[in-house]
């Protein structure tokens, strides 16, 4: 995936998520990775090493202290693939 | 949610994996008969949940240089070496260390933990990127986070997947440490070592090899999956740990850039932490020395770890893809691993239960560590009872 701009890979993120969790309530941007997903560290960096691959990006795992929610993940995804 | 409560919220999630009353995690061991024995309450069980490869832990040579260091030297060195000062025993295992691998230099550290916290801090800051195996030791990944550089996950033993986040990395690559394990603490399957180091040629990176598992446990010698493959010299940085095969507890780092040296002045973790205390010393010394020599003791130890493979691959469990000292059956559920522990628990045989998320990919794990002094008859009932289980756990799924 090339030139993908924020609305895609919030796109993405929400129903690699929904697959992920089995969530039967609606994925947000503000929905907490954590608190409301349950997602577990492991599965969290599982599911970056996808989002690297669809992006071709590579997302260090110390930029994750910072993410908590949906849209944050989404922020840093494209920042990452935004950056010359 | 204050600080207790997140401490609460963690007991709880903990206390929703094991009922009431399974202390599967740091389990009282009351006595300790012999390299092989334990009392665990009132069972006397043979272990196989320790990491005392080569069964040394009461060899009479690493007890009595223990003694008769506290008798010469003291307790405890009650302090850092910058500050303390450096015992002879401190230099002198350092340089038996660095000749063991025909490297220049080496460092000794507190623990093994250590070791992997202050060389890889020590290495790499702030700018730099750190390419690490998915399945890194808990030391690993700690390291990469107090030295402030980038880090990057590839899929364990994944050479593809490795070589492309190289790729990604751009000019980046010229300050990029990569980092494999010899033997991989929760499956005992062993590092792609020829590819990585092509990869690191390829790439020309930095690459420090973990070998705490494998030191005494693969290669003629025991050095480890350097000397197993042959490229002792291709590897930038080793690490390991005297708390497996050596018995006792302290980590090193040997390497033949002259620039290791320098860690002692950088390495927060080498420099603000007591000093290994004599007896330690004393006993890694005198264990090493075994080790060098000890192709019997490994001998012994692998034919135990294949006799106990093939019997539990025989018997239908999934195990990891390497025959070796770490032996894991991998079950699907937490309630299928702990059905499993409890019931070798009950038949006296100790080892350890893992659940996620510690174990790969959502599954858990019952893992055996074998030693050198298991007799073939303790390996044999092992199997054996593995084998009468594993209709149970199946039933169970």
């Amino acid at each position: 995936m090339s030139d993908s701009n924020y609305d895609e890979i919030m796109q993405l993120l929400c129903d690699r998520l929904s697959s992920l969790t089995n969530s039967s309530s609606q994925i947000t941007p503000e929905t907490n990775l954590i608190s409301q997903l349950s997602i577990d560290s492991i599965k969290l960096l599982n599911l970056i090493m996808e989002i690297e691959d669809t992006f071709d990006i590579s997302i260090p795992i110390n930029a994750l202290t910072d993410v908590q929610t949906v849209h944050e993940l989404a922020d840093l995804v494209y920042r990452i693939k935004s950056a010359p | 949610m204050n600080l207790l409560e997140k401490l609460d919220a963690s007991a709880a999630a903990r206390k929703a994996l094991l009922p009431d009353g399974v202390g599967a995690f740091g389990i009282p061991i009351e006595e300790v008969y012999s390299a092989t024995e334990a009392r665990i309450g009132d069972r006397r069980v043979l272990l196989l949940g320790t990491n005392n490869y080569l069964g040394l832990t009461f060899a009479p040579e690493c007890v009595r240089a223990a003694h008769e260091a506290i008798d010469k030297e003291g307790t405890g060195t009650t302090g850092s070496r910058m500050a303390n000062g450096s015992y002879s025993g401190h230099r002198a295992l350092e340089r038996e260390f660095a000749d063991f691998y025909q490297c220049s230099s080496g460092i000794v550290f507190t623990t093994g933990y250590q070791a992997n916290l202050g060389t890889i801090a020590g290495l790499a800051g702030p700018g730099d990127t750190i390419l690490i195996d998915g399945d890194s030791h808990a030391s690993i990944y700690d390291g990469c986070i107090l030295s402030g550089a980038e880090i990057i996950r590839f899929k364990h033993n994944d050479m593809a997947d490795m070589e492309k986040r190289l790729r990604r990395l751009g000019d980046r690559v010229e300050t990029t440490l990569i980092i494999a394990e010899g033997i991989y603490s929760m499956l005992g399957d062993q590092a792609p070592l020829a590819e990585i180091v092509r990869l690191k040629k390829a790439y020309r990176c930095i690459l420090l090899l973990d070998e705490a598992h494998s030191l005494g446990v693969l290669g003629e010698t025991g050095q480890g999956l350097v000397e197993k493959t042959g490229l002792l010299n291709e590897v930038d940085f080793i690490t390991g740990t005297f708390s497996k095969s050596l018995c006792s507890i302290g980590g090193f780092c040997v390497s033949n850039h002259p620039q290791l040296e320098q860690l002692r002045f950088v390495s927060h973790p080498y420099i603000f932490t007591a000093s290994p205390s004599p007896a330690t010393i004393a006993s890694t010394r005198a264990a090493l020395e075994l080790l060098r020599k000890g192709s019997h003791l490994r001998d012994r130890l692998w034919r135990n770890c294949t006799q106990l493979y093939s019997t539990l691959q025989e018997a239908g469990y999934m195990l990891g893809p390497d025959p070796g000292p770490v032996i894991a059956a991998i079950v699907d559920t937490p309630q299928q691993a702990l059905l499993l522990w409890q019931n070798l628990l009950e038949h006296n045989i100790y080892v350890n239960l893992i659940l996620p998320p510690a174990a790969p990919e959502g599954k858990s794990l019952v893992r055996c560590s074998v030693n050198a002094a298991h007799t073939t008859e303790q390996i044999t009932y092992v199997g054996d009872t593995f084998s009468k289980l594993h209709k149970l756990v199946r039933s169970n799924s």
